[in-house]
C-alpha cells in the first residue's frame, strides 16, 4: 500500500474549486437554507394555488347574487348564507339536503367499516406473504382504477333488466326486493333509482379506502399481544373485543375520514345512479352550472369544509392520524 | 510511531464543544491525536465519543472551538473536502452497487482514471481477502464480509485519517476477536491514523496505541492502555476500564491515614490467613468472605473487611478446584496489597 | 370433523394462528368479489349485441363495438387530451412532490406537520371543495378555462401521491448512506446523482404512474376546471351516459380506461414491492 503514492485528488481542498463545488459547499454549510429552497416551489404552489383558491371561494361566499339580472354583485354581505339556511322557497330545502348527505355519508362509513374489517383482519393475521400480496393488489386495483367507470358499472348492474334483477329473479328473491324498495326513506321505483342503490355504489367505490388504514393498524398490533391476552386466560372473543378492536380503532377512524369526506363531496354518483333528490355535491354542481349562483355554491361548499374540519379534529383526538 | 517524539499532530481539538439544544454532547474537549496512531475514543453511549468522531468526519460542526486536521482548520469544511474516511457502524454500503462499485465510489467521484481505479480496487480487495466477491451486491454478503467491504471502501482512498464507528459492534464474539487482530495488522501495514470509537473497554485496550475515556461529553483521561488501566485518574475511568474497588475518602482514611479516595484493582489483592503478618510495603485488613463467584479461569471473592470496606478480590484458579473455592465462604481472611497499587483518584 | 367445521359458529377466533376461521374467509372472499365483480361486468358488456338496454345476460356477443369506437374521432380526441393532461400534471406533481418530500424529510422544525397536512388537504377534503375553490379562484383572476386550468387542478391533488411514495422511501433509507457518500468525497450534487436518485428512482416512477392513473380518470375537479371544448376521456364518458350515441361504445371506452389505468398500477406495485425486498 505504501508504495502507491497518493493521487493528487486526495487533497481536494488544495485544488481550485469549480463553481458547482462552491454551490455545493454553500448548500452544505447552510442546510436550513437548502431545505427551504427544496420546499420553496411546492409550498408556493400549495399556498398560492390551493389555499389561495380556498380563500377565493370563501370571499365569493360573501358576495350577493342578483336573481333578476343573474349577476354576482361583488360586495360583502351575508345574503348567500341567509339564503342557504333559511330561504323556504328554494326548490330543494338546503337543510334537508345537508342532513340527507350527512346521513348517507355516515351510513356508507359504517357499511364500509363492517365490510372492510374482516378483509383487513384476514390480510393482517392469517394470509401468508404471497396471499397478502394478492389481497393487497385486489384492494389497490379497484381503488386506483377509474372511478367513473366503476360507477358506470353499477348502472349496468342495477339497471331494470340488468344483472341484479336477473340474479334475484333466478333466486326467487324479487318479492324481497319489492318489499325493500317500498320502505319509505330508502326505497324507490327501482334499485337504480333508490337510496339503496346510491348507498351500494358509494360503498363499492369508497370501501378500499377503509381497508388499507385498518390493515395498517392491525399489522401494527403485535402477535405477542394476542398471545399474552390468551395466556392470561382471555377467551378469543374477549381478546378480539378488548385487545384487537381497541388497538385497530384508530385505523377505522382514519379510513372513515376518506369514506365520509368522499361521500360528502361527491356529485357524480347521485347523478348517474339514484333518485331525483339532491345531495350536497350535486346541489353545488347545479348552483354553479345551470343557475350560476356562485355565492350560494361557495356557501354550500363551505358546509362540507366545516363538517370535515370538525370531523378531522375529532379523528385527530382519536389517534387516527398515526394510523394514516 | 510512539517512540518518535515530537510527533506530527494528525487531529487537534482545541476547546471543542457541541450542543444539541440544551444538551452538551461534547463539552469543551481538547485533544491531540498523532500521525499513525491507533487511537480509541472509549466511553458509554451518550458520552460524546461518536459526536467527536462525526465532527472529525464533518457530519457535525462544533458549536465552538477548533478542529485541525494536519494543521489545517477544518471545523466548517464539508465532509467531502476532508481527507478523512469513515467506516460506519451499519457499514452504509450502497445497496444498488456491487462490491467493486462500492469500493470504487470514492475514486469515481474524484475522477480518478478508470485504469487506476480498477487497479486500486483489485489491490484493496486482495488485502481484505474478498477478491472473489467483487461482483456481489452487499445484500449477498455476510456481516463480516460487509465489514471488510466497508473498510476497503474507506481505505482505497488513502485517507490521512480513518475513522471507525464501532465497526465490530454487529459481529459475533469470535468474528469480532478475529477482526480486532486483523484491523490492527492492516493499520500497521498502511500506516494511516486510525480513530476508533467503541464502548467496549476490552476492545479499546487490545487494539489502541492510546485511548481517550469519555464521560458526559468530557475526556476523563488520555493515555496508553496500560496507563489508563494501571493509573486511572478518576473513579469513572477506574470503574469503566476494567473492574475496580473504589474506596471513598472517609473509609480510605482508615487504611492509609489520608482522606483521599483511591481505587484498587481486584487482581492486585491477595487473600491470606487472618494471622498473617503485614509486610511494610503493604496494606492489610482482616475480614470475612461474604460470597464466592466461581468463574472457571478465576474466582471472585467478595470480602467484608473489619473497617467497613467491601472489597472484590480476584484470584486465578491455578491449583484450586471449584469445591475448594466454594468452601471458603464465611471464612475469616486477611487481604493484603502493595501500597503502590492504591490509585488516588478524583471523585 | 363435522363438529369441528361448525365450531366457527360458536367461536370464530378460536384458531389463533395459521388456519383462519371459515366465516372470516367467506367474508374476505365476499368483499373481494364485491370489489371486482363490477369490473368483469364492464368487460362483458363491451361485447354485447344489445344496443339500447342493459339486458343481462347479453343476447349475443360481438367485437363490433371496438371497431365502432376505433372510428369515433371524438373518442380519440378525448383520449389524446387525457393523456396530455395526465402526462403534464403528473410531471409537475413529480417535481413538486419530490422536492416537498425531500424538504420535509430533511427539516427538523415543527412546521413539518403543517406542511404534510397542507399536502394531503387537496385529497382529504371532498373533491367538490377543491373543484369549486379552484373555479372560484380562476373566476376571480379571469383565467380562461382550458388545458392549463385542468392541469393546475390535477397537479394540485397529484402532488400528494408522489409525495407519499417518495417520503416513504426516504424514511426507509439509512441516513448513513448519504453521509457515506459525502465522506467518500462526493459533493452534494454527486451524492444526489449517485446515491439519492438511484434510491428513490422506483418510488418516483411508482408515484408518477399512480399520479398519471389518478389524473387520467379524474372527473370531479375536471368538470369545473375544463373549458367547454376541453373533453377529457372521463368527461366524454360522462356525457355519453346522459346523451348516449352508440351506447355500447361507452362500454368499450370504459374497458379501455380500466386497462390503461391497470397497467401503471400493476407496474407501480411491482416496483415498490421489489424495492422493499
Amino acid at each position: 500500500m505504501s508504495t502507491d503514492s497518493p493521487v493528487p485528488t486526495t487533497n481536494p481542498s488544495l485544488q481550485s474549486k469549480s463553481p458547482i463545488r462552491l454551490i455545493s459547499n454553500f448548500l452544505y454549510r447552510h442546510s436550513c437554507l437548502a431545505t427551504g429552497l427544496l420546499l420553496l416551489l411546492p409550498m408556493l404552489w400549495l399556498v398560492v394555488v390551493y389555499l389561495g383558491s380556498l380563500g377565493a371561494m370563501l370571499v365569493q361566499s360573501f358576495y350577493t347574487y342578483d336573481r333578476f339580472t343573474g349577476q354576482v354583485i361583488e360586495e360583502f354581505s351575508l345574503d348567500a348564507y341567509k339564503e342557504a339556511f333559511t330561504d323556504p322557497d328554494l326548490s330543494p330545502p338546503n337543510k334537508d339536503v345537508i342532513k340527507r348527505t350527512v346521513r348517507m355519508a355516515t351510513a356508507v362509513t359504517i357499511g364500509a367499516a363492517i365490510l372492510a374489517f374482516p378483509l383487513s383482519y384476514y390480510m393482517a393475521r392469517y394470509a401468508g406473504p404471497k396471499m397478502k400480496g394478492v389481497l393487497y393488489l385486489g384492494v389497490m386495483l379497484p381503488l386506483w382504477s377509474s372511478y367513473l367507470v366503476r360507477v358506470y358499472a353499477w348502472k349496468l348492474i342495477l339497471a331494470k333488466d340488468g344483472v341484479m334483477t336477473w340474479f334475484l329473479e333466478k333466486m326467487g328473491l324479487m318479492p324481497a326486493l319489492d318489499w325493500l324498495l317500498e320502505i319509505e326513506g330508502i326505497g324507490g321505483n327501482s334499485l337504480s333509482t333508490s337510496y339503496i342503490g346510491v348507498f351500494l355504489v358509494f360503498l363499492y367505490v369508497w370501501m378500499p379506502y377503509m381497508v388499507l388504514p385498518i390493515n395498517a393498524a392491525l399489522e401494527r398490533v403485535p402477535k405477542s399481544l394476542t398471545e399474552a391476552s390468551s395466556d392470561l386466560g382471555a377467551r378469543p372473543w374477549y381478546t378480539f373485543l378488548r385487545v384487537i378492536l381497541p388497538l385497530s380503532f384508530p385505523g377505522v377512524v382514519a379510513g372513515s375520514i376518506f369514506t365520509f369526506s368522499l361521500t360528502l363531496g361527491d356529485y357524480i354518483i347521485p347523478s348517474v345512479i339514484g333518485t331525483s333528490s339532491y345531495f350536497l355535491g350535486a346541489l353545488v354542481f347545479t348552483q354553479r352550472g345551470t343557475v350560476g349562483n356562485w355565492p350560494l355554491a361557495a356557501v354550500l361548499t363551505v358546509v362540507p369544509v366545516v363538517i370535515m374540519m370538525v370531523y378531522l379534529s375529532v379523528a385527530k383526538r382519536l389517534g387516527a392520524f398515526d394510523a394514516l | 510511531m510512539t517512540e518518535s517524539d515530537p510527533r506530527q499532530v494528525a487531529i487537534r481539538f482545541t476547546n471543542v464543544a457541541r450542543h444539541f439544544g440544551n444538551v452538551k454532547a461534547v463539552d469543551h474537549v481538547s485533544l491531540d491525536i498523532y500521525d499513525g496512531e491507533f487511537f480509541s475514543l472509549l466511553g458509554p453511549s451518550g458520552s460524546g465519543k461518536t459526536t467527536c468522531l462525526r465532527m472529525i468526519a464533518g457530519f457535525e460542526s462544533p458549536s465552538s472551538g477548533s478542529i485541525q486536521l494536519y494543521g489545517e482548520e477544518v471545523s466548517t469544511m464539508p465532509p467531502y473536502e476532508r481527507d478523512v474516511n469513515t467506516v460506519f457502524q451499519d457499514y452504509a454500503l450502497f445497496p444498488h452497487m456491487n462490491v467493486q462499485k462500492n469500493i470504487a465510489y470514492g475514486l469515481m467521484v474524484k475522477r480518478v482514471p478508470r485504469k487506476d481505479r480498477e487497479r486500486r480496487v483489485s489491490e484493496i480487495l486482495d488485502m481484505v481477502q474478498l477478491t472473489a466477491l467483487g461482483k456481489r451486491k452487499p445484500s449477498q454478503l455476510s456481516g463480516g464480509q460487509r465489514q471488510r467491504v466497508a473498510l476497503a471502501r474507506a481505505l482505497v482512498n488513502h485517507p490521512r485519517v480513518l475513522l471507525l464507528d464501532e465497526p465490530l459492534g454487529a459481529l459475533d464474539l469470535k468474528l469480532r476477536q478475529q477482526m480486532q487482530i486483523e484491523l490492527k495488522a492492516i493499520q500497521q501495514r498502511v500506516g494511516i491514523t486510525f480513530i476508533y470509537v467503541t464502548h467496549d473497554q476490552e476492545e479499546a485496550l487490545t487494539m489502541s496505541d492510546r485511548l481517550a475515556v469519555f464521560n458526559h461529553g468530557k475526556i476523563e483521561q488520555v493515555g496508553t492502555p496500560a496507563e489508563v488501566y494501571e493509573r486511572p485518574l478518576t473513579s469513572f475511568v477506574a470503574s469503566f476500564v476494567g473492574v475496580s474497588n473504589f474506596v471513598e475518602s472517609n473509609l480510605a482514611y482508615k487504611v492509609t491515614g489520608e482522606s483521599k479516595s483511591f481505587t484498587l484493582r481486584p487482581e492486585k489483592i491477595r487473600l491470606t490467613t487472618p494471622d498473617a503478618s503485614i509486610p511494610a510495603d503493604c496494606y492489610g485488613l482482616n475480614g470475612t468472605i461474604r460470597d464466592v463467584i466461581y468463574l472457571g479461569m478465576y474466582t471472585r471473592y467478595l470480602v467484608d473487611t473489619e473497617v467497613g470496606i467491601d472489597l472484590t478480590v480476584v484470584v486465578q484458579n491455578l491449583e484450586s478446584t471449584s469445591s475448594e473455592v466454594f468452601a471458603a465462604r464465611k471464612r475469616p481472611v486477611k487481604v493484603l496489597w502493595q501500597k503502590a497499587h492504591n490509585r488516588v483518584v478524583e471523585e | 370433523m363435522r363438529s369441528n367445521s361448525l365450531a366457527f359458529l360458536r367461536n370464530p377466533f378460536a384458531q389463533r394462528a395459521g388456519r383462519s376461521p371459515l366465516f372470516l374467509k367467506i367474508a374476505t372472499f365476499a368483499a373481494l368479489l364485491f370489489l371486482h365483480f363490477p369490473i368483469w361486468i364492464i368487460v362483458l358488456y363491451a361485447f354485447t349485441t344489445e344496443e339500447r338496454t342493459f339486458k343481462f345476460p347479453p343476447p349475443g356477443l360481438t367485437t363490433e363495438w371496438f371497431k365502432v369506437a376505433y372510428e369515433r374521432q371524438d373518442f380519440w380526441d378525448a383520449l389524446t387530451l387525457s393523456v396530455k393532461v395526465a402526462g403534464a400534471s403528473s410531471g409537475i406533481a413529480l417535481v413538486l412532490g419530490t422536492l416537498c418530500a425531500a424538504g420535509v424529510y430533511r427539516s427538523k422544525f415543527f412546521g413539518k406537520d403543517v406542511i404534510s397536512l397542507l399536502v394531503v388537504l387537496p385529497i382529504a377534503l371532498p373533491g367538490i371543495v377543491t373543484a369549486i375553490a379552484l373555479r372560484s379562484a380562476m373566476r376571480t383572476i379571469d383565467m380562461e378555462y382550458g388545458f392549463l386550468t385542468i392541469i393546475i387542478g390535477h397537479a394540485t391533488f397529484c402532488i400528494v401521491i408522489v409525495y407519499n411514495n417518495v417520503i416513504a422511501r426516504f424514511r426507509r433509507t439509512a441516513h448513513s448512506q448519504i453521509e457515506a457518500s459525502m465522506d467518500l468525497g462526493a459533493s452534494v450534487f454527486q451524492t444526489f446523482r449517485f446515491v439519492v436518485l438511484p434510491h428513490i428512482a422506483s418510488a418516483l416512477l411508482a408515484g408518477g404512474m399512480l399520479a398519471f392513473a389518478l389524473s387520467f380518470d379524474e372527473i370531479v375537479v375536471t368538470n369545473f376546471t375544463a373549458g367547454d371544448d376541453q373533453t377529457t376521456l372521463p368527461i366524454w364518458i360522462y356525457t355519453q351516459l346522459f346523451r348516449p350515441r352508440d351506447r355500447p361504445v361507452t362500454n368499450v371506452a370504459a374497458v379501455f380506461v380500466i386497462t390503461v389505468t391497470f397497467i401503471p398500477i400493476l407496474l407501480a406495485y411491482r416496483m415498490t414491492r421489489e424495492a422493499e425486498h
